[in-house]
Order: structure tokens, then sequence, then C-alpha cells
């Protein structure tokens, strides 16, 4: 079930990411920081991947280079054959941030609105997408409400929203339910899975969660730190159609295990 | 209703604890002078007596707060505003200076903080000079700009103003270097993955995450302002303005017409900080704020 490194590099049609030997080390005032190192990964298109490790394991890294956010020093990546930069001029992706980051001053359907303002859109096609990606993240109803109207929960999901208004085919996600409560987290899991079933998107999704990872992925990146590398990368076996107590089912709890075998594995549990 | 009591209790017990402290004070600064003109005259009056008189006086070292209450209300309500003796005239002079500083410098110092945000040679080189330029005393630069405008032709209403641009341009210029800087790293990577060009990062973000900084160094800015048109009013002899009649009052004694012309002073400042609030309010409403 896991994918080796001889079939990562093979070149793919339906490849989204393509990562090989991609490395990056920050320059810090206590000298060099190996944030990743020697990361060959392929993302196929309509996966769900999350890419779960201890903090310092470069997770959100690999995502932010993706985002064309850092550049890597080292290696190669691709995303729809594209360099990062030209994936983020040809507006490739929507990026989920740890907060909502909404723009206080603006009222949610303008915060929807925000990216499709930027690319010019007409107001009229502003308003039908806006309307479109609140009705997924079911958030109708509050199109005219502030940020701070809104629970935490809701304004993750209008961020969500916001980041689906491209209609880009991949989204980016880095811990987006991380600072909410575990029975808000459990309902935006299963909202999130909906959503991706709708879409048909391509998620990359960082989380420090196991049971999140689980539920899910369609593949699980185990990522362990000093120097932040992919130490295993597992296939789910769980069905697409997941109700939230598959969690207790024996193959959920034997994925689990197996990620956090991962985890020890790269001494991600050490200090 | 609570909420008035629990706002103006407080006020009301400090004005009362300021204006029996101004009564004492009067009373002793005034004492020595009125028990020289008692002796001379011969007079020895019981102590009611002498402690009204020396709230009384026509021209008083330190006049008493109904003195100046009562020249403030006669300059005020009792004059025809064109009256050279209306203090609404003389606000007026010195109001209409300070608006047009307050909008220069506002404008003025929006403009260097766009410059400093935008432009690294400009962060580097100018912010020193901008504090340099309020260690310089303005009274010492006042008359220097009146005198060097007057002789290129410019009078009246403009050099004054621009006293009052020179201190209120920098409050703007410093909060709004801050304000423009303050959208926080996640908001501007979120406009980095849109792709978003440095203008529309400028006017979708960074103006709007600013304007709540703008409004509050608008306020120190406009009270700024007054004291630079006051200041300007003091050199040049102007006939007209709360800094002439400042001036005036000085070189004739007439302490009480001083004290009225502070308080109309300050009467303005207050009236300026205040209408400088509630546009920020409005604003700050209109923006979505959430209600205090």
């Amino acid at each position: 079930m896991t994918v080796n490194q001889a079939t990562a590099t093979r070149v793919d049609q339906n490849a989204v990411v393509e990562a090989r030997q991609l490395g990056l080390t920050f320059q810090t005032n206590d000298g060099p920081v190996r944030a990743l190192s020697d990361v060959n990964l392929t993302i196929n298109k309509g996966e769900f991947v999350s890419f779960i490790g201890p903090s310092g394991c470069g997770k959100t890294t690999f995502l932010r280079v993706i985002a064309d956010l850092e550049q890597p020093t080292e290696g190669k990546i691709s995303i729809n054959g594209m360099s990062p930069e030209q994936a983020r001029e040809a507006r490739a992706y929507g990026y989920v941030f740890q907060a909502a980051a909404l723009f206080p001053w603006r009222t949610i359907e303008s915060n929807v609105g925000l990216p499709l303002e930027i690319i010019g859109l007409s107001k009229a096609e502003q308003q039908e997408r806006i309307k479109r990606t609140l009705d997924l993240v079911n958030l109708s109803g509050f199109e005219k409400k502030y940020p701070w109207q809104l629970s935490g929960g809701m304004q993750q999901r209008a961020s969500i929203a916001r980041a689906l208004a491209f209609d880009a085919d991949l989204l980016l996600m880095d811990e987006p339910f991380g600072a909410l409560d575990e029975i808000v987290r459990d309902h935006l899991n299963e909202q999130l899975l909906r959503l991706w079933r709708q879409t048909n998107k391509t998620i990359c999704f960082v989380t420090h969660s196991i049971p999140e990872a689980v539920y899910l992925s369609t593949r699980i990146v185990v990522m362990s730190p000093r120097p932040g590398r992919v130490t295993d990368v597992i296939e789910s076996t769980l069905p697409t159609e997941r109700p939230l107590d598959i969690r207790e089912s024996p193959e959920f709890l034997a994925i689990a295990a197996r990620v956090r075998d991962g985890l020890r594995a790269g001494h991600s549990y050490e200090d | 209703m609570d909420r008035v009591r629990d706002r103006v209790v407080p006020v009301i017990t400090i004005l009362a604890v300021i204006v029996v402290a101004w009564y004492a004070f009067a009373v002793f600064m005034n004492a020595p002078f009125q028990r020289d003109l008692d002796r001379r005259a011969g007079e020895t009056p019981t102590t009611m007596e002498f402690i009204g008189k020396t709230l009384s006086q026509p021209k008083p070292t330190m006049p008493a707060p109904h003195q100046v209450a009562q020249n403030f209300f006669e300059n005020t309500f009792l004059r025809k505003v064109t009256s050279a003796r209306s203090l609404v005239y003389h606000s007026w002079v010195t109001l209409s200076s300070t608006l047009l500083g307050f909008t220069f410098g506002t404008a003025l110092g929006i403009l260097i903080a766009v410059g400093i945000v935008h432009v690294i040679a400009l962060d580097r080189s100018l912010m020193p000079w901008i504090i340099a330029s309020q260690t310089i005393p303005i009274l010492a630069v006042a008359p220097m700009i009146i005198v060097v405008l007057a002789a290129i032709g410019i009078t009246g209403l403009i050099p004054k103003a621009l006293i009052s641009t020179y201190l209120s341009f920098f409050p703007v210029a410093v909060g709004m270097v801050k304000g423009l800087r303050s959208p926080d790293l996640m908001h501007l990577d979120l406009m980095h993955t849109y792709n978003a060009s440095a203008s529309q990062t400028f006017w979708k973000l960074r103006v709007p995450a600013s304007v709540p900084f703008l409004f509050a160094s608008m306020k120190v800015a406009v009270a700024a302002s007054l004291v630079g048109a006051i200041v300007g009013e003091l050199p040049t002899g102007a006939v007209a303005g709360i800094g002439a009649k400042l001036l005036a009052g000085s070189y004739y004694s007439q302490t009480i017409d001083m004290w009225a012309a502070l308080v109309a002073g300050s009467v303005v400042a207050a009236m300026l900080v205040v209408l400088v609030g509630i546009a920020g309010k409005i604003v700050e409403r209109s923006m979505g704020g959430r209600p205090a």
C-alpha cells in the first residue's frame, strides 16, 4: 500500500503536485535550518492527502512551497506541470490558513468575493460564485454578517468558501481546524469530506491530529523533524463514504496505528 | 441612567475640586496687591471683605473663575460675531487656519507614510528627518516661516496654516506608517496567493487596515494644528485670532481677557477632537466595527 520511491518517480498525466528531491534550508541567525529534505511525492488529481507530523517536521513549509509562499533551495516541484510561481499566477490553487484570516471590515459575502474582485470578474459573476460557494459550506443567509458576528467554526467555513471561490482544482489547507474545539471540528471534517466528494477537488491537508488525518484522507504522508522529511506514505483502505462512527471500526484503528508507528519511527515522540 | 451617572459624577467632582482650588489660589495670589491697596487707602477690611475684594480686582494677577466665566460669556454670547471683541470671531479666525493646516498636514502625513511604506530608500532616509523636524521648537520656526513667506508675497491665512501643517503632519505620518504596516502576515500571504498587484494589496488591505490608526493620529494632529495656529498668530502681529487676543491681553495686563481667550481655545480644541472622534466612530461603524 505504501507508494515507494520507484513508483513515485513516474511521470503521471494525472499528477497535480510532483516533488523531486525537494529541500529547503532556512538561513537563520542561529545558522541554517533544514526545514525540508529529500521530499519525493506525487499527488494525483482527486486525492485527499494529509500531512501529519510534529511541529517542525516541515508539513506547513511543504504546503507553502506548493503555494509559492516559500522558495525551495534544492530539487524540483511542479504544480499541474508548472512552477509554483506560474501556478500561483494562474490561480491554480485556493489556500486556507490556520486562522480564518477574514478581513474584519468586509461582510462575509465581500470576503468571499475578495479573490474574485482581484481577478476582475463582473459583479454578476461574483454574486453567482459567492452564492454557490457559500451554499457549499452551508453559510447561506450569513452574506451580510461581519466576521465578528460569526462563531470560529463559521468563520473558518467562510474562509474555505473564499478559497473555493476561484474554483481552482487544488485546495491547500494548513491546519484549518486546529484552533477549533473537537465537536465543531468533527462537524467540519464531515462537511469537508462531503464538499470534497461533491467538487472532486485535490486537497492537501496539513494536520497534527491522527484521527483527523485518517478520517479525511485517501493518503496520509507521515513526516518527521530535523531535518523535515517524509518517513511513510499510507494509502487509506477506508471507503469514500465515511460516517463519523467509522472511526471506531478496526480498519480505521489499524490505519491510525500505522500512522502512530510511522511517527515513532521518525523519532517524533522523542525530544 | 447609570451610564450617565458613572460618567458625569467623576467629571463634576474633579471640576469642583479644581474650582475650589482655583478660588483659594486666586485669593492667595491677589492678596499682596490688595493689602497694598488697602494700606494706601488706610482701610482695614474684615477678612470676608478682604477676600471679596481679592476676587473682584479689574486686573488681577490670577482672575477668579467667575470673572473668567463672566468675561467669556459676555464676549461669546452678548457680542455680535463680527465684533473685534467677540471670542466667536477670534475663534473663527484661528479655527479657519487650523482647519486648513490640519487638512494640509493630514494629506502630507498620509503621503509621507505611503512613501515610507513602499519605497525602501524613503524608509531609510526620511524617518530620522521627520523626527528631527519635531525637535525644533515651533516658536523659533514660526516667525521664520512668516517672514520668508511674506518676502515672496504670501501672507494671511496660508503662513499660519503652514505652521499648523508643520505640527500636524508628524502624528499622521507616524500613525499611518504603523497603520499601513498593520496587516498581519497571513493577510499579506493571502493576497500573495491571489497574485494580487501591489496596488490591489494597498487599496484592499493596507488602506482599510490603517483607518483606525488614521483617526487616532488625526485626534492628536487636530489639537496640534490648533496650537500651531495660535503660535502662528503670536509673532505676526496678527490683529485677530485667539493668539492675537492672548498677546494683546498680555500687553495691557488684561489677565481676565487672556484667561477667557485660553478657555475659548480649549473649547475649540475639545470640539475639534470630539468631531474627529465622531467622524472616526461613523467610519468605523460603516466598516463593520463591533459596537462597543
